[in-house]
């Protein structure tokens, strides 16, 4: 496909707030992280035709840009829930009994890590120290941060993620 | 002395009792050096009065900040060029939170210490290179740009002058080697997080090929009350060689874990029996990492040391961010040690190969021991692995050097577990099938 006809996949407001990124840059290819977190943030993750015309509009090939996708925890190459859970397995959470916990709540959502659930309501996927270790265990739900997380406490901590 | 004299990374907060923004932040001295420095001092007077007070680098590698500094050329590019300064809020090394607390109640503590910066070094953009996990952090600094923009500290003509500041987010896509200076530069250039070959470093050529200067939150937020108070008043806060205050941490089985700012210098015991409240019932502290997962283990013969940079370093760790992990009696050295080298391995960007391959070798054997799966000779090959993994200068960057640092001192201190592990064919830990 030309370029003519992938950049129209991305929506009106998706280019202007890459554009807006790209205009206090030097070159078009530094907004390459931040226009795949912004189409991220409409789309819940990066498809491979997002993916295509992100390139398009910054003027690079999908490939390079496709390794700077796939080097990045945060950017997701393929779909996620309506909620993401990012459980911290780094060494506080660790000691605090993590491990244990990751376990329970695998059981209790009936998936494994880097799964979603049938309902689509939540993917489960490991995290790298969120820096509030004097309240561990932690958990991210999309952006809120869940402190002091425990296995009884978690039917509580989901009710808002419908 | 006041608070703000014995405590000035936090003392403002704990007057004000929550996260300060402009109002309270002036109401007690704030932008007063910035603006000192702006309008009353040149650029190298600045730099002088930061190398004089002894500022070292508070993201763990400790280097005198404004010998830093002064590395980059001073006056306008002779190319008319721009230069950068950047703030590495990437705080991402497990164990470590003391740089969330800071941006998330002390924002212009950050930005005031960066326009200071930013006025020494020259620079005209600065950018806060922030985790993308720090979403409230995010919220509470991008809030006081805004007043600090409205006010006329930062943008055109910062307080009058003719010295432009341009200031900036940037949310990382998320990697640990993003906390490496020149993978951060290749990250805020839209690039894989890949760190650079050195030379030329940083402050001669950084990002987009421009002199940059790179300095961790705690190191920035230092600045103002150095530029306030003078340099003597620096170096005397601290309690041995070096200067100031340091944000320690603990987090482990203590009765009260948390974060406090303290004299630099104060010994290990007194932070976590005064401070963290002393061990939980039950639980006996056998070791710690002093300053987050990339540090050796220090154990019961160190704990009456003072924490600051050359203390630790001759008892063979290092002090590296300050926030403690502390391994209680019930936690597995070896599975403890599996923890972090999955870490390690895992954030390993995968350009040179003893860090690519070695690191998920460490993972695997360790693994096995603590499956009760380890061979007699592992425990060599680990030895043999930290060796060469951990050496300096076999690898591009020190992510892997770091990554040895908590498994060479396991392999010495706790060496016992781990030949107990391949013995018993078991984990001794692990009673009832449990962890």
């Amino acid at each position: 496909m030309s370029e003519v006809e992938l950049i129209p996949m991305l929506s009106q407001e998706e280019v202007a707030e890459i554009e807006a990124e790209i205009s206090h840059l030097p070159d078009r290819e530094s907004a390459a992280i931040d226009a795949l977190m912004i189409v991220q943030k409409h789309r819940g993750w990066v498809s491979d035709e997002s993916l295509s015309a992100i390139a398009n509009l910054l003027g690079m090939s999908s490939a390079e840009l496709d390794g700077v996708a796939t080097f990045y925890n945060l950017i997701y190459r393929q779909p996620v829930g309506r909620h993401v859970i990012s459980m911290c397995d780094s060494v506080s959470c660790y000691v605090m009994g993590a491990d244990g916990l990751a376990k329970d709540l695998e059981t209790k959502l009936g998936i494994r890590f880097g799964e979603t659930t049938a309902d689509d309501r939540f993917t489960l996927l490991p995290i790298v120290c969120l820096g509030a270790c004097d309240k561990a265990p932690t958990m991210q739900i999309d952006e809120d941060l869940i402190e002091n997380v425990s296995v009884e406490k978690l039917d509580e901590i989901f009710e808002k993620y419908t | 002395m006041s608070l703000l004299e014995t405590k000035p990374l936090t003392g403002r907060v704990e007057e004000v009792g929550g996260p300060v923004f402009l109002e309270d932040y002036e109401a007690g001295g704030g932008y007063v050096a910035a603006k000192k420095a702006v309008t009353q001092m040149t650029p190298s007077e600045v730099i002088d009065e930061v190398k004089d007070s002894n500022l070292r680098g508070r993201g763990g590698a400790g280097f005198p900040t404004g010998t830093k500094w002064g590395f980059v050329p001073p006056g306008p590019s002779p190319d008319g060029g721009v230069k950068y300064l950047v703030c590495n809020g990437d705080e991402m090394e497990p164990g470590t939170f003391k740089d969330r607390w800071l941006i998330s109640n002390n924002p212009h503590s950050l930005i005031e210490g960066m326009v200071i910066g930013a006025y020494a070094i020259g620079a005209t953009k600065a950018y806060v290179f922030l985790r993308g996990e720090y979403f409230e952090p995010k919220s509470k600094l991008a809030k006081a740009i805004d007043e600090a923009k409205a006010a006329g500290y930062l943008g055109e003509g910062v307080f009058g002058s003719d010295f432009d500041l341009d200031f900036r987010i940037h949310s990382s896509g998320g990697r640990y080697i993003c906390g490496e200076e020149t993978a951060l530069l290749n990250a805020l250039e839209g690039k894989r997080a890949q760190p650079r070959n050195k030379p030329p470093f940083p402050p001669a050529s950084g990002a987009w090929g421009r002199p940059t200067i790179v300095n961790n939150v705690e190191t920035y937020c230092n600045v103002p009350s150095i530029i306030q108070n003078g340099a003597d008043w620096f170096r005397d806060l601290g309690l041995t060689e070096d200067a100031g205050t340091k944000i320690y941490g603990v987090s482990g089985r203590v009765n009260n874990p948390g974060l406090w700012e303290l004299p630099i210098g104060t010994t290990i015991r007194e932070i976590i029996d005064e401070y963290a409240g002393g061990m939980q019932d039950g639980f006996r502290l056998r070791g710690l990492l002093p300053g987050g997962a990339s540090t050796d283990f220090l154990v019961e013969e160190h704990f009456d040391l003072a924490m600051d940079y050359g203390t630790i370093q001759a008892a063979g760790s290092r002090m590296g961010t300050g926030t403690m992990i502390l391994m209680d009696d019930s936690i597995c050295p070896v599975d403890m040690s599996r923890n972090l080298q999955h870490f390690f391995a895992q954030e390993s960007c995968g350009f040179c190969t003893p860090c690519r391959e070695g690191l998920p070798w460490v993972e695997s054997l360790l693994l096995d021991i603590e499956e009760g799966r380890g061979q007699p000779g592992d425990l060599e090959i680990l030895d043999q692995n930290a060796q060469y993994i951990g050496a300096p200068g076999n690898t591009f960057c020190l992510h892997a050097t770091g990554a040895i640092e908590p498994l060479q001192s396991a392999l010495k201190y706790f060496r016992d577990d781990f030949e107990r592990h391949i013995v018993e064919g078991r984990c001794p830990y692990r009673t009832n099938g449990n962890a």
